[in-house]
């Protein structure tokens, strides 16, 4: 190799337009795809919506104890619920009592704390989970991947509501067993995407010419084919967030969850709020918007990033 | 009918405008140029040149996010523009019609072949029922695809991508338009097929009296088909004129670049040269250059090799004896033996140390196959490859570490070949991390050496590939290959996804690194014009065998085997005057 390779005459007359086409606009330039993710996202309306909705909830869940008005578990109007009677929104208690002399408002927003942790939590012992598998599956092939596969496809093949509420039944009524069987349900679904974009991105030329240079197999899975696989698993994270919250309030809703009547969860609000329809449909509506609208920021924010990430509309 | 001074396609300072995430981006810019009734014109440029969407504003079928900004499309002196959705509708098909680029992708894939002329026909009210069928099948006998009323009840996949192409054709003249748009129409198809085919479109738009708006990358290509050439530069229509005044007096800069740089019309310079004397063409040769060596270099890089393995003699670097590789196929049902599938069958070839041995075939000819067993990336079934004298392909790690310092591939499509989660520095450095090469002082030092030797220019090192353009990352993944220096680079479609000017850019850099280097090259590439260009040896392999081999000139000049001779004589450009003849 040559010591100063600038005295080599290797620019011949059109070599100049080696930089041929037009140079991407100055902005791109050195941005890793995040960071051209994070600015597409800024212009679509859709995930400015979701990301908004999903920013608030959480400040609400971890600013709980400074904008509830009351405890978690506190009963403030317990003296002014009568069985045919339950008090509507007062300058007092802006959205009025439960059932159980409860402040809704800051039951509320107990409950965003309540759903953030559980489908923080699962979600994230689902992607652990189905991530090891999918990536020894996706790494090793061959037989490992068949038996791991088969097993993923033995999770499938039960309703994950079903699965979710035998394993409550069997760990007992916790938040705990609300939470892993939330996240063991999420599993099989981790796992299949991460193998299925593993085995996608080996077959790329990138990984052969990896292994053209005499890396380890190790090396070639850990720092090309791995890394270019957690795109759709990330998006796929978010969007399961917002089945969680829902999944956790189905499992609230069917008694499930364990705590007492009055622990603040908007499932179990929800549940509780069946008897009161007549007398106060907002104790139904509330919750069931709360839960709704969390739903569909992070659902608005996963589709907004899934389009963000698209390779095939990554800008050249 | 038109009177001859009316052209029935006449584009008038058109611009077409895109808005893009960037706000708005002007793709064609005051493009100018007719087409007269009957007449075959080519439109020439490279990709983001804007001939296709040239073509496309001209049938109204441009993207969601473009529009004709400027400017006029007169089709028999009137403007599309003015004609609005129906209107155009009416006008395809009938005054226009069209042949798409990729065969694969546009024929419905859950309709009968014959059902969708028969649609298009009754679309247009050419013909219905029993008549419209019938009109099908011989549309497709028009378009020279054998058993055509068979054919005519099966479905795309059971097509191969020639028949696929041919139902096209039929399909775009199934209502005789005045004017048929060929956007590359056998740019997706092996070389041999695509002579064939255009031959077939020739015939039938002449007979027809049908114009023909050709859209290609390859001057050589439009030359041989059209009367009159129009080049496409960023936009713009650089250069309108005869394709015989095109091809001896270009006037424009760019049209004289392409000139130079078409891989068909640079070997028929050098074939042309050859058989004259003329040493004219010696700039096409790539080889000529290593003759020059100046003498100092050459001691360096004997030194070089010398020290890179320990054997330095004549030997050939890499034997290839009785290599064959059978692929099991999944079987139909879940019990029945898998299908064998013989892709290389009974290969053998060597490489001499320092020269270039290219594999050239189509596709499913098993050169591939024959590349990822030289990277050892798949093993061989039977038969033996030797490297340096010893075999590839042991259980040994430290020896297959080893070879894989030795011996490093370049891959077709360079969006693929890189990480995209990778800066460029990251790219080019990472074979160094690999095999403990230095401190990152030098290993910073050796990968901006390194992008001197590419001619690339440090600032784009922070850069991802996705930012990079097609020539620009090729030159990357060349970078990446040479950080180990290596004895042997395998090819493998190197510059066949590139432009015609990037291609011979890269093609030259080739060459000068293997004279500066004293590398081997493996090159594989179903393009014989680029092989003409770069290789000392040529095997051509017809599936999975090597059918033919031996110097480039031999097999060039003095082809023994029908299928070669039929391959070369489908490098376009056969017939053309290239202005060498007089000098």
């Amino acid at each position: 190799m040559s010591t100063d390779p600038s005295a080599q005459p290797l620019l011949h007359a059109t070599a100049g337009a080696a930089t041929g086409s037009p140079g991407p606009s100055g902005r791109d330039a050195g941005a890793s795809i995040w960071r051209v993710a994070v600015r597409r996202l800024r212009r679509n309306p859709g995930a400015i919506l979701g990301g908004v909705i999903v920013l608030v909830f959480v400040l609400v869940a971890l600013l709980a104890p400074v904008l509830a008005a009351y405890g978690p578990e506190a009963l403030p109007g317990r003296a002014e619920i009568r069985p045919t009677y339950i008090p509507g929104p007062s300058s007092e208690y802006p959205l009025g009592l439960d059932r159980y002399g409860g402040d809704l408002l800051s039951k509320l927003i107990w409950g965003a704390r309540a759903s953030l942790l559980i489908g923080v939590l699962s979600t994230l012992l689902g992607l652990l989970g189905g991530a090891l598998l999918g990536l020894v599956a996706g790494a090793f092939g061959g037989w490992v991947d068949s038996a791991t596969m088969r097993l993923v496809d033995l999770m499938l093949s039960v309703p994950s509501l079903l699965l979710a509420v035998s394993i409550a039944a069997v760990i007992g009524q916790s938040s705990t067993a609300v939470i892993i069987a939330i996240g063991v349900v999420q599993v099989p679904i981790f796992a299949r995407l991460l193998r299925g974009t593993m085995l996608a991105q080996r077959g790329q030329d990138y990984v052969l010419a990896a292994r053209s240079l005499g890396l380890s197999r190790r090396t070639v899975t850990m720092s090309h084919v791995l890394p270019n696989s957690l795109g759709p698993v990330i998006v796929q994270a978010t969007l399961m967030l917002a089945t969680a919250v829902i999944e956790a309030a189905a499992l609230s809703f069917l008694g499930l969850g364990g705590g007492s009547p009055t622990t603040p969860e908007w499932g179990r609000m929800l549940t509780a709020a069946q008897n009161e329809l007549e007398v106060a449909a907002r104790l139904a509506l509330l919750p069931g918007a709360c839960i709704a609208v969390t739903a569909l920021g992070f659902t608005l924010f996963g589709e907004a990033l899934r389009e963000a990430l698209d390779p095939k509309t990554r800008k050249r | 009918m038109t009177t001859v001074a009316d052209p029935l396609l006449s584009i008038r300072d058109l611009e077409v405008t895109f808005t893009t995430e960037e706000g708005p981006t002007t793709a064609v810019r005051g493009a100018r140029f007719d087409v007269m009734a009957g007449e075959t014109v080519a439109v020439v440029g490279e990709s983001g040149s804007g001939k296709s969407t040239t073509a496309m504003a001209v049938i109204g079928l441009l993207a969601q996010n473009g529009r004709v900004s400027g400017g006029q499309v007169l089709v028999d002196g009137h403007d599309v523009a003015t004609l609005g959705g129906a209107g155009m509708a009416r006008m395809r098909g009938r005054v226009i019609g069209m042949v798409p680029q990729d065969p694969m992708s546009n024929l419905n894939p859950v309709a009968r072949v014959g059902d969708q002329i028969v649609e298009a026909l009754e679309d247009n009210g050419v013909a219905r029922g029993g008549a419209a069928r019938r009109r099908a099948v011989e549309l497709l006998e028009e378009a020279g695809l054998p058993d055509a009323a068979r054919r005519a009840g099966q479905y795309p996949h059971e097509f191969s991508g020639g028949m696929r192409q041919r139902a096209l054709i039929a399909m775009g003249l199934s209502c005789r338009p005045r004017l048929l748009i060929a956007d590359e129409p056998t740019s997706a198809l092996d070389v041999t097929v695509q002579r064939t085919i255009l031959d077939r479109l020739e015939a039938l738009t002449t007979d027809l009296g049908t114009a023909v708006l050709l859209i290609t990358h390859d001057l050589g290509l439009a030359a041989e088909r059209a009367a009159k050439i129009v080049v496409m530069y960023r936009g713009e229509v650089v250069e309108v004129g005869p394709a015989a005044q095109l091809l001896t007096d270009p006037q424009h800069e760019y049209t004289r670049r392409l000139l130079a740089a078409a891989p068909s019309l640079a070997s028929r310079r050098i074939q042309l040269a050859r058989r004259l004397g003329a040493t004219s063409a010696v700039g096409d040769d790539l080889l000529a250059m290593s003759a020059e060596t100046p003498t100092d270099e050459k001691a360096a890089v004997d030194a070089r090799a010398g020290e890179a393995s320990t054997e330095h003699d004549d030997s050939p670097i890499v034997e290839v004896k009785d290599v064959s590789k059978v692929f099991s196929l999944r079987g139909s049902s879940l019990f029945s033996r898998g299908q064998r599938f013989t892709a290389v069958d009974g290969v053998s070839f060597q490489i001499p140390r320092g020269k270039t041995v290219a594999i050239v075939g189509e596709s499913g000819s098993g050169k591939s196959t024959v590349a990822r067993m030289m990277l050892d990336l798949i093993p061989p079934t039977s038969g033996e490859i030797t490297f340096n004298g010893r075999a590839v392909g042991g259980t040994d790690r430290a020896a297959e570490v080893r070879f894989r310092r030795q011996v490093q591939p370049i891959f077709q499509d360079p969006y693929a070949s890189l990480d995209p989660l990778y800066t460029i520095h990251r790219t080019i450095e990472e074979p160094l991390r690999a095999h403990r090469f230095g401190t990152a002082a030098e290993r910073r030092d050796r990968v901006h050496a390194l992008m001197a030797d590419v001619a690339l220019p440090l600032d784009l090192l922070g850069r991802y590939p996705a930012e990079l353009s097609g020539g620009q990352r090729q030159r990357v993944a060349i970078a990446r290959a040479l950080a180990l220096n290596p004895d042997l680079v395998v090819c493998d479609e190197a510059v066949s996804a590139l432009d015609v000017i990037v291609q011979s850019q890269i093609l030259h850099l080739l060459a000068d690194l293997q004279h500066r280097l004293g590398l081997s090259y493996l090159f594989i590439s179903h393009d014989l014009a680029v092989v003409r260009q770069i290789a000392d040896h040529v095997c051509v392999m017809e599936r999975g065998r090597i059918v033919e081999q031996g110097t480039v000139d031999d097999v060039f000049d003095r082809p023994q085997q029908e299928y070669t001779r039929v391959l070369l004589d489908a490098i376009p450009g056969r017939d053309l005057q290239l202005g060498l003849e007089a000098g």
